[in-house]
């Protein structure tokens, strides 16, 4: 069976939510049926076949072409199957997915991996803010999985995160990991300003000195032993992080953020 | 049958059920790793009165364990799941903790899930890491040489514990060199160890005593010193009886070790004073794995 594949007609005037698309709603439905649901676009209400042309019969295996920035939602809730994304992707991609394999081939908009619960994300190019963070009021962002971005994310990644990895090759913007309750985020580039701000727990693995707030106090040079077996779960990924050279285990580790419990952890390769 | 010179008897072992778990401990050097495993696996002969019967499977290499560091791997088997799950416990807190630069992991990835760091973690008085990698939980303990890993559980499984056999030699010297060849081979299969100090024991024992209190004892049929008044299962010719126990995760994991065990003793044979084979027994009526010795031979 060939993927079943939404080519994108024309870009949309307004945002169209994506969710209904995903895997696990399509797998029963045939092809008739896909092309009739409704994506709701603004204040309308869009036929699939009124934006996309679709081909292929293999629901466990969507691609959406030709995608661009204004379709939200893509791979909400997704529970098994996989989803590339030839292009760009718009706000909350992967939002709540359960499992399953989203792969974006352009950027993402704000909250990728809004609240992910586990599966696997790949972003080849930039994320947007807010990358595996909470909903606004919510406390819980991702609670597992990993994200992988082979770009820069932008502001806020891992905000409220609970558990699971996000992987950045290269910058993250402002307030990486900002309220962190647990997991990890590794950073290979540059991170910018109030790092780890409030974060209560996790880990943030960073290739290169931050800079730190007066709230984070150094804990020396350590060689921690889970961190190969971190970077040794690492190399099946499409990554610079799976390259067996990326992998260290000698740290500096500073501990806070002592403004909140102080239980995070920021560790600096030495 | 008979092989080189050696008499292997028509008789069985009888083994039991037993519980098992694996553990995979992990250091600077092999040398800090065996310190570590022999601590966790010492006074762990007998269920009878260690509450377990431990022991080292073998060495690891860099490349075969989790945290790529030399390693070694050991077993612990308990007639029961509670007491398995105590023993492993107290002993990874008294002697693998306390190890300078060592890691704990699991041995065995199904199975009942039972603790294994997952309440040392507590040693950290609220400082200890949890880190989740790759559906595997693992927690960092802050200790004072740096951090302690250890995964949060390990896997136990049924097993079989209690399979043996007995060699009968003309000297003391002589079985003692028989039993130290078996063990050699025997601790190139996997999936078994031999609980005993060395591999050996040398008080084979019967289920019951003159004494109320003891509900084993001394297996006399066995002691040569005792050849002319007890009813005596050796030959005027034996002047000393060595027992290795073997216990495993599976029936075939004991017989294949039996085989090679026993293999290693003919192959001295004879001339260098080992009359025969045999295997302690409980009239069958106790134990549901029976390993005849001249089939497991054949």
């Amino acid at each position: 069976m060939n993927a079943l594949t939404f080519t994108l007609k024309h870009r949309p005037d307004q945002r169209v939510d994506m969710s209904p698309l995903v895997c696990h709603q399509l797998k029963e439905l045939a092809a008739s049926d896909i092309a009739a649901l409704t994506l709701q676009s603004g204040k309308r209400k869009l036929r699939v076949d009124e934006l996309f042309t679709i081909d292929g019969s293999d629901a466990q295996n969507i691609v959406i072409n030709n995608s661009a920035a204004k379709l939200d939602f893509i791979g909400k809730d997704l529970e098994g199957g996989s989803i590339t994304v030839a292009g760009d992707a718009g706000a909350y991609l992967g939002f709540g997915m359960k499992s399953g394999e989203i792969k974006v081939l352009g950027n993402a908009g704000l909250y990728a991996a809004c609240e992910m619960k586990n599966g696997y994300l790949e972003i080849a190019g930039n994320s947007g803010n807010f990358l595996g963070a909470a909903l606004p009021g919510n406390k819980m962002g991702m609670k597992g999985g990993i994200i992988l971005v082979k770009g820069c994310a932008g502001e806020r990644a891992g905000d409220h995160m609970r558990r699971g990895t996000i992987l950045i090759e290269g910058n993250a913007g402002d307030y990486c990991g900002s309220r962190m309750t647990a997991g990890t985020i590794a950073v290979m580039g540059q991170t910018g300003r109030y790092l780890g701000y409030a974060m209560r727990r996790g880990t943030l693995l960073l290739w290169n000195q931050p800079q730190l707030s007066a709230s984070f106090n150094d804990c020396g040079a350590h060689t921690l032993a889970f961190l190969p077996i971190l970077f040794a779960s690492l190399t099946k990924l499409n990554s610079s992080f799976a390259d067996k050279t990326a992998a260290f285990n000698r740290v500096r580790r500073y501990a806070g953020d002592m403004s909140e419990t102080g239980r995070g952890e920021v560790l600096v390769k030495l | 049958m008979i092989i080189n010179g050696v008499t292997i008897d028509q008789t069985f072992a009888e083994a039991f059920p037993m519980k098992a778990t694996r553990a995979i401990i992990t250091a600077q050097n092999e040398k800090w790793a065996m310190i570590s495993a022999q601590a966790m696996t010492g006074f762990a002969t007998s269920v009878i009165a260690c509450g377990c019967e431990a022991g080292i499977e073998r060495v690891l290499g860099s490349s075969e364990t989790p945290d790529g560091r030399p390693g070694v791997s050991i077993m612990i088997f308990a007639m029961g799941g509670k007491g398995l799950a105590k023993q492993l416990e107290t002993r990874a807190g008294q002697c693998v903790l306390t190890s300078p630069t060592s890691a704990l992991f699991a041995g065995i990835d199904g199975g009942i899930r039972i603790p294994l760091g997952k309440n040392l973690r507590y040693f950290g008085d609220g400082f200890q890491i949890s880190k989740v990698i790759s559906g595997k939980r693992y927690w960092r303990i802050p200790v004072m040489d740096g951090e302690f890993l250890a995964e949060a559980t390990t896997g136990r499984v049924d097993a079989v514990g209690g399979g043996n056999f007995l060699v009968l030699a003309e000297s003391q010297p002589q079985a003692l060199a028989a039993c130290e060849a078996a063990i050699e081979e025997m601790r190139k299969i996997a999936n078994v160890i031999m609980p005993f100090p060395g591999g050996v024991v040398r008080s084979g024992s019967k289920v019951g005593s003159k004494y109320k209190a003891l509900n084993a004892s001394t297996n006399d049929a066995f002691c040569p010193t005792l050849k002319g008044m007890t009813k005596t299962d050796l030959s005027p010719a034996i002047e000393s009886v060595m027992e290795i126990v073997i216990d495993g995760l599976t029936k075939e994991d004991i017989a294949k070790a039996m085989r090679v065990g026993i293999q290693a003793v003919c192959d001295l044979g004879a001339d260098n004073g080992i009359k025969r084979i045999s295997a302690g027994n409980y009239g069958g009526k106790l134990g549901p794995f029976h390993f005849h010795l001249q089939e497991i031979m054949a």
